[in-house]
């Protein structure tokens, strides 16, 4: 420990209670809790604490944000709610889960948007802000009222605590510090060490005052003892640590990792919910390590920046999401007939247009396979967790230059702001590329002198004697000469399409999670890795033959896949993007609009796969894949 | 390793570069066109300055002046219409090393790039950019462009143009970060290579807007300024251009002008008749965005996995890091 950090640290004003005041803690697997309040309350940074706090612990952690579209929607408004699921676990947790166990909630308005839009399991426990049944403003007290009876006519568990009574007597404004409070509760209800959660204030507010750290630890400290003293239940859920060293960031900072993991220094972007963030994370890192996060005047003006950073030596990337994307496709049009190398990572949200912007969906995945105009072949690949999305940047770097190709990570909404503890990654040379070359080119050597089979060409990089060139998005022969006639044109487009060719056949199939035949295949890709391999576990373990396929490899897609699918009786995709429900009146097989990756497969396998897909903004959630899969299992 | 006195005169030899060193192939722009009399300076200058062909980049997007760099014998960039400026800059924050001219017109960089010209001249990047300002596409035959004057009649506006035209200069020069602006026209060749000589010179966003004749689509516009050499207005300054004896008994229209004074470059720059010629503007000391926001120091892999380890121990949770500082979930 450093000095400063010794110095923070807060005395504790006295020791936690080793065994509970006259209750037992009942033992758990796993819970689901929730702590959601107005916009500026603080339950974000309560949620964050209390899953550092678990994964401390060594339990099993994954942490979603609730965030409402608005800066600051106002007060006690049911869509304006602000805060943090946190998903606690005896071993790893891979996903969001289902419903909701225990909420924390700092006003009624705010628990109504989770009621509303069925995050809560029915019947589950809430601890409600009891203030507001005072409040000398009838209108807000009677809505008080009254939903507070409605819920437990419902029949939820409602149980009033008086937060801000408790906190007023330890501070004059309770709005600060109200989330310290809960977040003391939380460590009597979960049984986590209450010194952990101290030491969790000092490294929050680390940077404040003492008297800060104080307070805050005297309010978490009231939490704890308020709960002990008023509440019936205590759970305690076994943690089963990881021998290996763990690291706990979300999705963004995975991939602004992975981003100076791969070597690459560059960094053009324009700001767009929910990308922002890795570039947020990357212009303080790269000011430590050296690196620029350039940003442009706009999403084309991004894109043709990095393109002209990777066309002179440094492979770039920049970051984006659906709309930027779209923006950006006659630039990526540009890289691919230049083959230039350069990453894009998309972190995609609802769309179309403006759509959702903090909401999760995977609906751009057709859009960067076929975007951009004319035949674009481009690669497409998809981290499927959190700790994927750091070695997929790395990855995608590397494919990048050796293909000289365009290289999309999709990312979405869900990875970008979940947490959850992954092993620390172990730094491997390999990630790293070559200086750039800047040795003589050789007499008679092009600058696209495409090999008949890969259609892989040498690049060359502006410094190099003996290689100028001029580079141009007009069709072009071997020696980058502007070329109309037919044959070169269809050479170039051969040599551009093989390459995605070439780099599948070094791609090996993808694992099938469960047995290699049976019933059901499950296929997805990105963000739903967790949520089908739960509810495939679940089905298992009910005796049901259903397996699952992950797809990281979009475009091209890895060998083997065919071979897989045919192993078992039926096949269906689960996905976050739009799909027809052939149920609906107006829809049957000649006009139902597939989901993206069963598009796919059905025409590049001619397989009748199916799929079911949801698109409301939440990650979809195990127990609904368990229905649906049970479903297609009974079905003829 | 010693070197012989011949060889070092045999290297000096090779590497010393004559006109034909930078030049590719033959330029397929019409007879007359101005984009030919820009090629001729830049080529001369590349000679004069003995610019190594492999450290020299020609950037450009589409249009007739675009397709400029096909025809160095330098490395090149032909890239997209309106995004020449974009993809300049970044090729100059990867490579500083590299000189970076950018070939841009009028419908190019004042219309579908207008958004990059703004921002490239507040980053001010050191680049040497040549506005090819025709007035009028031609590329795709005769439609009128921001620049073409009130009335130009052209196939999208056959009844004449409707909008008053936009002056580059004045835009220009209305841009916090200026630090170079000048304007030269293709019929005084010897001025332009001045010019775009003084524009390389310059340490930072260099903006040449070159008035050229199509002799294609509007082949009459300029006639009355080159018949009347008295409606062109030469701007000379011992910090700007200082004329030939010969030119200034040709052009007696002339004003001391101090490219410092950035009040007197904006009335100038408005002025449409007489066209004025010369620097308008040259502030060496605005910064350049590359020497304020780079990459920074050379990065070695030992130190890129420093830094890397720094960043890892801030999130490990499990087993906490040596230092205590840990921040998960911050």
């Amino acid at each position: 420990m450093t000095e400063a950090a010794v110095k923070t640290r807060p005395p504790a004003d006295k020791p936690a209670p080793a065994v509970p005041r006259g209750k037992t803690a009942k033992n758990l697997s796993g819970h689901i809790v929730e702590i959601v309040s107005d916009s500026g309350e603080g339950a974000q940074r309560c949620g964050q604490a209390l899953g550092a706090i678990a994964a401390r612990m060594g339990n099993g952690v994954w942490t979603v944000e609730i965030i409402p579209a608005e800066i600051r929607p106002p007060a006690r408004s049911v869509a304006g709610g602000s805060g943090n699921r946190i998903r606690l676990g005896s071993g790893p947790v891979t996903n969001g889960g289902n419903e909701t166990d225990l909420v924390i909630a700092f006003n009624e308005q705010v628990l109504l948007g989770r009621v509303r839009t069925g995050e809560l399991k029915p019947g589950c426990t809430i601890l409600l802000e009891s203030m507001w049944r005072e409040s000398r403003d009838n209108r807000i007290a009677a809505s008080y009222v009254e939903t507070h009876d409605q819920l437990v006519v419902a029949g939820y568990k409602v149980i009033e605590a008086p937060m801000e009574r408790e906190c007023r007597t330890i501070v004059a404004d309770a709005k600060r510090g109200k989330n310290m409070f809960a977040l003391g509760m939380l460590c009597s209800i979960y049984s986590f060490d209450l010194q952990l959660g101290r030491d969790q204030i000092a490294r929050t507010f680390g940077k404040k005052d003492a008297s800060v750290i104080e307070s805050n630890v005297k309010l978490l400290n009231a939490g704890f003892d308020w709960a002990e003293s008023n509440l019936e239940f205590k759970y305690r859920i076994p943690a089963t640590r990881s021998t290996e060293p763990q690291m706990v960031i979300d999705g963004n900072t995975a991939l602004a990792l992975g981003v100076l993991a791969s070597g690459m220094e560059i960094c053009a972007m324009y700001p767009i919910t929910p990308a922002t963030s890795v570039s947020h994370y990357l212009s303080a890192a790269f000011e430590k390590v050296g690196g620029i996060v350039h940003q442009a005047e706009d999403e084309i003006a991004a894109c043709t920046f990095a393109i002209g950073a990777s066309y002179a030596g440094k492979c770039a990337v920049t970051v984006t999401s659906g709309p930027g994307y779209s923006l950006k496709q006659e630039g990526i049009g540009l890289a691919v007939m230049g083959e230039i190398p350069l990453v894009i990572i998309n972190v995609q949200r609802g769309g179309p247009s403006t759509g959702q912007p903090t909401k999760v969906e995977q609906g751009d995945l057709m859009t960067s396979i076929f975007g951009s105009h004319g035949d674009a072949p481009k690669v497409v690949l998809a981290p499927g967790t959190i700790e994927d999305c750091f070695y997929s940047v790395i990855t995608a770097r590397k494919i990048a230059e050796t293909f000289n190709m365009v290289v999309v990570v999709l990312s979405d909404a869900s990875l970008a702001t979940s947490q959850t503890p992954f092993t620390r990654p172990q730094f491997s040379e390999a990630w790293l590329a070559p200086p750039i070359d800047q040795s003589e080119v050789g007499e008679g050597q092009k600058p696209y002198d495409w090999n008949p089979v890969t259609g892989l060409a040498r690049r060359f990089i502006p410094g190099q004697p003996g290689g100028m060139h001029t580079l141009t998005g007009l069709a072009h022969d071997e020696l980058s000469h502007v070329a109309y006639d037919p044959d070169t044109n269809e050479r170039s487009l051969r040599a551009r399409s093989h390459k995605l060719a070439a780099l599948q056949k070094t791609l090996t199939p993808p694992p099938v999670f469960g047995d290699p035949k049976g019933d059901l295949l499950v296929i997805g890709w990105g963000s739903t890795k967790g949520a089908i391999e739960e509810a495939v576990t679940n089905l298992r373990e009910q005796g049901h033959k259903v397996s699952s396929l992950h797809l990281t490899f979009l475009q091209p897609m890895a060998p083997g896949i065919k071979e897989i699918m045919q192993r078992f009786k039926k096949v269906i995709t689960i996905e976050g993007n739009w799909s027809d429900d052939p149920n609906d009146e107006i829809i049957d097989e000649s006009n139902r609009r597939y989901s993206a990756v069963a598009m796919l497969l059905r025409s590049r396998y001619l397989i009748d796969v199916d799929c079911w897909s949801e698109v409301r903004g939440q990650p979809i959630k195990p127990n609904s894949i368990e229905r649906v899969l049970l479903e297609k299992l009974k079905k003829k | 390793m010693t070197i012989h006195a011949t060889e070092c005169l045999l290297r000096m030899h090779d590497q010393h570069h004559e006109l034909e060193d930078y030049q590719s192939g033959v330029p397929r722009w019409c007879t007359g066109c101005g984009d030919n009399a820009i090629l001729a300076a830049v080529q001369r200058l590349c000679r004069d300055e003995d610019l190594r062909p492999e450290k020299t980049m020609f950037v450009s997007g589409i249009g007739c002046s675009s397709r400029f760099p096909h025809y160095m014998k330098t490395y090149g960039f032909h890239g997209i219409h309106g995004r020449a400026l974009p993809v300049a800059e970044g090729i100059k924050m990867a490579r500083p090393d590299l000189n970076v001219f950018v070939n841009t017109g009028d419908g190019d960089c004042c219309s579908i790039g207008a958004a990059h010209w703004i921002h490239a001249i507040r980053y001010n990047m050191n680049m040497t950019v040549m506005l090819h300002d025709n007035q009028i596409y031609g590329l795709t035959k005769k439609q009128a462009s921001p620049t073409s004057p009130r009335g130009t009649k052209s196939n999208t506006t056959p009844g004449g143009s409707y909008l008053e035209a936009m002056q580059p200069l004045t835009v220009t020069l209305g841009v916090q970060n200026v630090s170079f602006v000048a304007q030269a026209v293709d019929w005084i060749p010897e001025v332009l290579y001045d010019i775009i000589s003084k524009a390389f010179k310059h340490k930072g966003f260099s903006f040449v807007r070159i008035i050229q004749r199509c002799p294609e689509w509007l082949p009459n516009t300029f006639e009355p300024w080159m018949q009347d050499p008295l409606r062109t207005l030469l701007l000379t300054h011992e910090n700007g251009l200082t004329l030939s004896p010969n030119l200034s008994k040709v052009y007696k229209t002339q004003e001391r002008h101090d490219p410092m004074n950035i009040n007197r470059a904006r009335e100038i720059a408005s002025l449409q008749d007489p066209i004025p010629v010369g620097i308008l503007y040259n502030n060496p000391n605005v910064p350049c965005y590359e020497d304020i926001h780079n990459i920074g120091q050379q990065r070695s892999t030992r130190y890129i996995k420093a830094g890397l380890e720094a960043e890892f121990d801030k999130f490990t949770i499990w087993p906490q890091a040596a230092d205590g500082k840990i921040q998960p979930g911050a």
